[in-house]
């Protein structure tokens, strides 16, 4: 219960950080765009090709964004040592992680959420009708970008060039996330849409694992 | 200030050592602080004292040996670290009013009406007229108010301060020597790390100098304990 209540006492608090400062979303929901808007006036893609490309230039866009949103995650928590102050008022360190993990899927998925008619309009393609599928899919990668991002930002901030690390430890370890969202969010771009449940079940199976890994040595990635 | 009763705690550290890689920052530190003892810390730059404040709080694990917080009756009460910790850092949150950070770290600490707590401590630090002001826009001696108001949230029978009046003009250091004297007179012990504050050090009843990591020098009265307060403000 305690872990609970202290999760929920901690998002509130990342909630609350973020709508005053509004960082994070302005600079990933700004990136995102640009992405989308130049690849399609660069490129001019037609319907099919969109259908075949535009999940894949999606999925890059949000790895590229959750990288710059997860980055400052556990950095700004070294400002004035907040993170100490944290770890000395909690019983369980897995309650910072989890209001972490929270805060980042909630906001990553805010930003698909509100680029997914973006990107319906430029590139030509349908997504109402399988909308909710489509926002599952998307909680599943976030889900599976920030489980991973959360753990591997705790690490980096107490490491010198923490700047290139995180992406250089996230990319490779996210290149399965990547695919099993780029391939289930394929499948409901098409005219016939269709749950992939095979490649959901993946992405599953990637949250359970990284979220149990980082209940377990969570605490030792805090420590100094 | 009104102070609410706690039990007295003292604490013990058993041969501490604390390496990073093959650097010594502690060696063999083997201490006792009574309940309600204010010991001061002197000290050069890594000496070592912020590293044993820090194992003390419980936010660093000493690599070899351990800590132990005792009760009056002299047994250690076996519970994690029950210190109340002020660092040179505020451990704040600056996007947060002062009443918010307050009431974060009550509610994380499972203090019973953490809102009336919050509230009592706002006004013993006089920044109950700057609740609703977010931390980024106070001073840094009203920041450090809001680190002490922090550290006391839940009543806790050790204060762990690091140089706590770094950064403090002389009306901001003044009147943290009286919250000082208030606490070490409610019975709290304190374990205080000083550089420069001669009117903070002048409450000591304990003196001991780090150098190099080791215990060089550690008593309570006679030209000695003046020598190395004496350090501490050098």
């Amino acid at each position: 219960m305690a872990l609970l209540s202290n999760t929920a006492v901690l998002l509130g608090k990342e909630l609350r950080t973020e709508f005053r400062s509004r960082e994070l979303l302005t600079t990933t929901v700004v990136f995102i765009l640009t992405i989308v808007v130049l690849f399609s006036f660069t490129f001019d893609p037609s319907v099919s090709e969109s259908r075949r490309f535009g999940p894949g230039l999606l999925w890059l866009a949000f790895l590229f964004a959750a990288s710059l949103m997860l980055q400052p995650c556990f950095l700004r928590e070294q400002n004035n040592d907040t993170l100490s102050a944290l770890r000395l008022s909690v019983n369980d360190p897995f309650a910072i992680f989890l209001a972490k993990l929270a805060a980042n899927t909630l906001f990553l998925l805010f930003t698909q959420v509100l680029l997914l008619p973006v990107f319906s309009i430029l590139y030509n393609v349908p997504v109402l009708a399988a909308f909710p599928q489509l926002v599952l899919v998307m909680f599943m990668g976030s889900l599976g970008l920030s489980v991973t991002g959360t753990a591997l930002s705790a690490i980096s901030a107490q490491a010198r060039m923490r700047e290139l690390l995180l992406p250089l430890l996230l990319l490779p370890l996210l290149t399965p996330v990547l695919i099993a969202s780029t391939e289930a969010t394929a499948a409901l771009l098409v005219p016939n849409p269709a749950m992939r449940w095979d490649w959901m079940g993946f992405l599953l199976a990637f949250d359970v694992v990284f979220l149990t890994a980082l209940w377990l040595f969570g605490e030792y990635l805090l420590e100094e | 200030m009104t102070l609410p009763a706690f039990s007295p705690t003292g604490i013990r550290f058993e041969n501490i050592d604390k390496r990073y890689g093959g650097l010594y920052a502690l060696r063999r530190v083997s201490l006792e602080i009574a309940a309600g003892e204010c010991a001061v810390f002197a000290g050069r730059n890594g000496s070592g004292k912020t590293t044993l404040l820090r194992i003390a709080a419980g936010l660093a694990r000493p690599s070899a040996g351990a800590v132990s917080f005792l009760k009056s009756s002299g047994e250690s009460d076996g519970t994690p670290s029950p210190a109340g910790f002020v660092a040179h850092a505020t451990m704040v949150y600056d996007e947060l009013t002062a009443e918010e950070n307050l009431v974060l770290f009550a509610r994380l600490q499972g203090v019973a009406e953490h809102a009336a707590r919050a509230d009592a401590l706002l006004r013993e630090v006089g920044l109950a007229e700057r609740r609703n002001s977010l931390v980024r826009t106070f001073s840094r001696g009203m920041r450090q108010r809001v680190a002490i108001a922090r550290a006391l949230l839940n009543e806790p029978a050790v204060v762990l301060l690091d140089e706590p009046t770094t950064g403090l003009d002389p009306q901001g250091a003044s009147w943290f020597a009286q919250t000082l004297r208030r606490l070490r007179d409610s019975g709290r012990t304190i374990l205080i790390s000083l550089h420069g504050e001669s009117e903070v050090s002048s409450l000591a009843t304990r003196a001991i100098r780090l150098d190099a990591g080791a215990v060089v020098a550690d008593t309570r009265t006679g030209a000695n304990f003046r020598s190395i307060l004496a350090f501490a403000n050098a």
